[in-house]
């Protein structure tokens, strides 16, 4: 099908784009435009205008200090490629692989796969894992929101609509162990469970601190507290906690039912990357080490 | 700031050639290039992204040319199969597609050809994981792909074979 008609504006600077959004009722952010458009041509989206980021320099750089710093509209593959972020962030490389196909990463942008909130997304859930914090800028100003206070339900986020998602921050995660999993019916399809786990150990391999963050599972992307606290005090690579961690991952959520696979396979298939997650996650750094 | 309402003109460089067309702001690129420009060499399957039939190389890099609004890409550089080769003539990887039997009814070929085209420029000599994983964006409903992995590493053998003998 063909999208609906609208208005098309191209701002040369972020402050533009704000302004364009707040002139603009019923507008939307184009980034990359590979959730958009694809919502337009269905008509699912119907935007009277919108505003084109994608071209913004100013929201495109990653630089990598201490802590990383990727603009909003970085391409998925530029991410990728980028050696610091493969060697420092690996856990944000190893999932951009499974963020849809090398044509779709091309176009597609780091903050619009946050920003779009879909909960069987990769990056928002790796987000959760690696305690990112998110700038934004809107008409009210400029605030920071922790990615566990940023995503609300399906396609929707704490973002306001005259308002963009700037720079992505992810702290060093030096020295974590970390690991990735999904199960997917195609490879660069949406997940119908996933997991991220980075852990913090200490120097006999007893976890410190566990992050684990499910996606495909819920509305939106979650952190499985109830695995965390399993986790704690117990040693990397121990089966028996991990098994232990994978079938307490979902307790307490509401887990999607729907025409790809039911709640209880979802349930089942969540505790299994959750352990595989955290089996790999111990294996890798018996391998670094 | 730069408002675009109704239609406007786009310019683009197609194969090489600079080329002027009008479009609304919604025209996507993929019906720029066939309704506007005449260039059908371009497929269209589903519109959503899921099939890559209308994959084009974007400023060098493959895209869906049906989720890009012709005027979101003004000013880039577009390559399309008609630009593979000269009239007549088929490039290294046309023929290699041919050879290989990597094509039936063809729908899905000029996709396949500029990701192929793609993949091989960012990595000359792929394992056959890596032609699969890079591929997977691109449906096939007649080959079976076994033709079209084959015909991938035909053309990344035969140009290994002539950069030796260069
Ligand atoms: C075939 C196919 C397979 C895919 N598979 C996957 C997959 O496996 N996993 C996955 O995660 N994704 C997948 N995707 C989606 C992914 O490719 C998109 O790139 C991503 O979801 C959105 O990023 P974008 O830059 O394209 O954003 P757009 O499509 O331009 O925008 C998406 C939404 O986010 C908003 N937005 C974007 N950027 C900002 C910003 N900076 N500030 C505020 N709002 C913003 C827009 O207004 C819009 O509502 C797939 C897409 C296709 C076509
Ligand atoms: S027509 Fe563009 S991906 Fe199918
Ligand atoms: S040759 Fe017919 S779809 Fe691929």
């Amino acid at each position: 099908m063909k999208p609906p008609t609208f208005d098309y504006v191209r701002p040369a600077s972020v402050a533009e784009a704000i302004d364009a959004l707040a002139a603009h009722p019923d507008s939307k952010v184009l980034a990359g435009g590979q959730s958009l458009i694809p919502m337009m041509n269905m008509r699912l989206a119907r935007p009277t205008a919108l505003v084109d980021i994608g071209r913004l320099d100013e929201l495109a750089g990653i630089e990598a200090n201490g802590s990383l710093r990727v603009g909003a509209t970085a391409r998925q593959s530029t991410v990728l490629e980028n050696e610091q972020v493969g060697r420092r962030w690996p856990l944000i490389t190893a999932a951009l692989v499974h963020v849809g196909h090398p044509a779709t990463r091309a176009r597609g942008t780091f903050g619009g796969s946050i920003a779009h909130g879909e909960p069987a997304s990769e990056l928002p859930a790796v987000m959760l894992a690696c305690d990112a914090r998110f700038l934004l800028r809107g008409g009210s100003g400029e605030r920071e929101v922790a990615a566990d206070d940023f995503f609300v339900g399906h396609y929707t986020t704490v973002l306001a609509d005259d308002e963009l998602l700037v720079q992505v921050e992810v702290p060093d995660p030096a020295g974590s162990a970390w690991g990735f999993g999904e199960i997917v019916r195609r490879h660069g399809d949406y997940a119908l469970a996933g997991a991220a786990v980075r852990l913090a150990v200490d120097g006999d391999g007893t976890v410190e601190e566990a992050r684990v963050a499910l996606f495909g599972v819920s509305g939106r992307p979650i952190r499985a507290t109830a695995a965390e606290e399993h986790l704690l005090g117990t040693r990397l690579g121990d089966e028996r906690a991990a098994a232990e961690a994978g079938r307490a991952a979902l307790s307490g959520t509401e887990v999607t039912d729907d025409s790809f696979v039911s709640a209880t396979y979802r349930h089942d298939a969540a505790a299994a990357v959750v352990e595989r997650a955290l089996l790999e996650a111990a294996l890798r750094r018996r391998g670094t080490n | 700031m730069e408002t675009k309402q109704g239609t406007v003109a786009v310019t683009l460089t197609v194969n090489g050639e600079k080329r002027v067309g009008v479009a609304e702001p919604r025209m996507l690129l993929s019906d720029f290039l066939r309704h506007g420009l005449g260039m059908t060499g371009t497929h269209v399957g589903c519109e959503q992204g899921v099939c890559g039939a209308c994959t084009v190389l974007i400023d060098g890099q493959p895209g869906r040319s049906c989720l890009a609004f012709a005027v979101q890409v003004e000013g880039a550089t577009v390559d399309t199969v008609e630009g593979m080769a000269e009239p007549g003539e088929l490039s290294d990887v046309q023929q290699a597609f041919r050879a290989e039997h990597g094509l039936q009814c063809g729908f899905c070929t000029p996709g396949f050809l500029a990701s192929t085209q793609a993949l091989l420029e960012q990595n000359p000599d792929p394992t056959d994981d890596e032609i699969r994983e890079y591929l997977s964006g691109n449906v096939c409903r007649c080959t079976g792909y076994q033709g079209i992995i084959a015909a991938v590493r035909r053309v990344a053998t035969e140009r290994k074979a002539a950069s030796h003998d260069a």
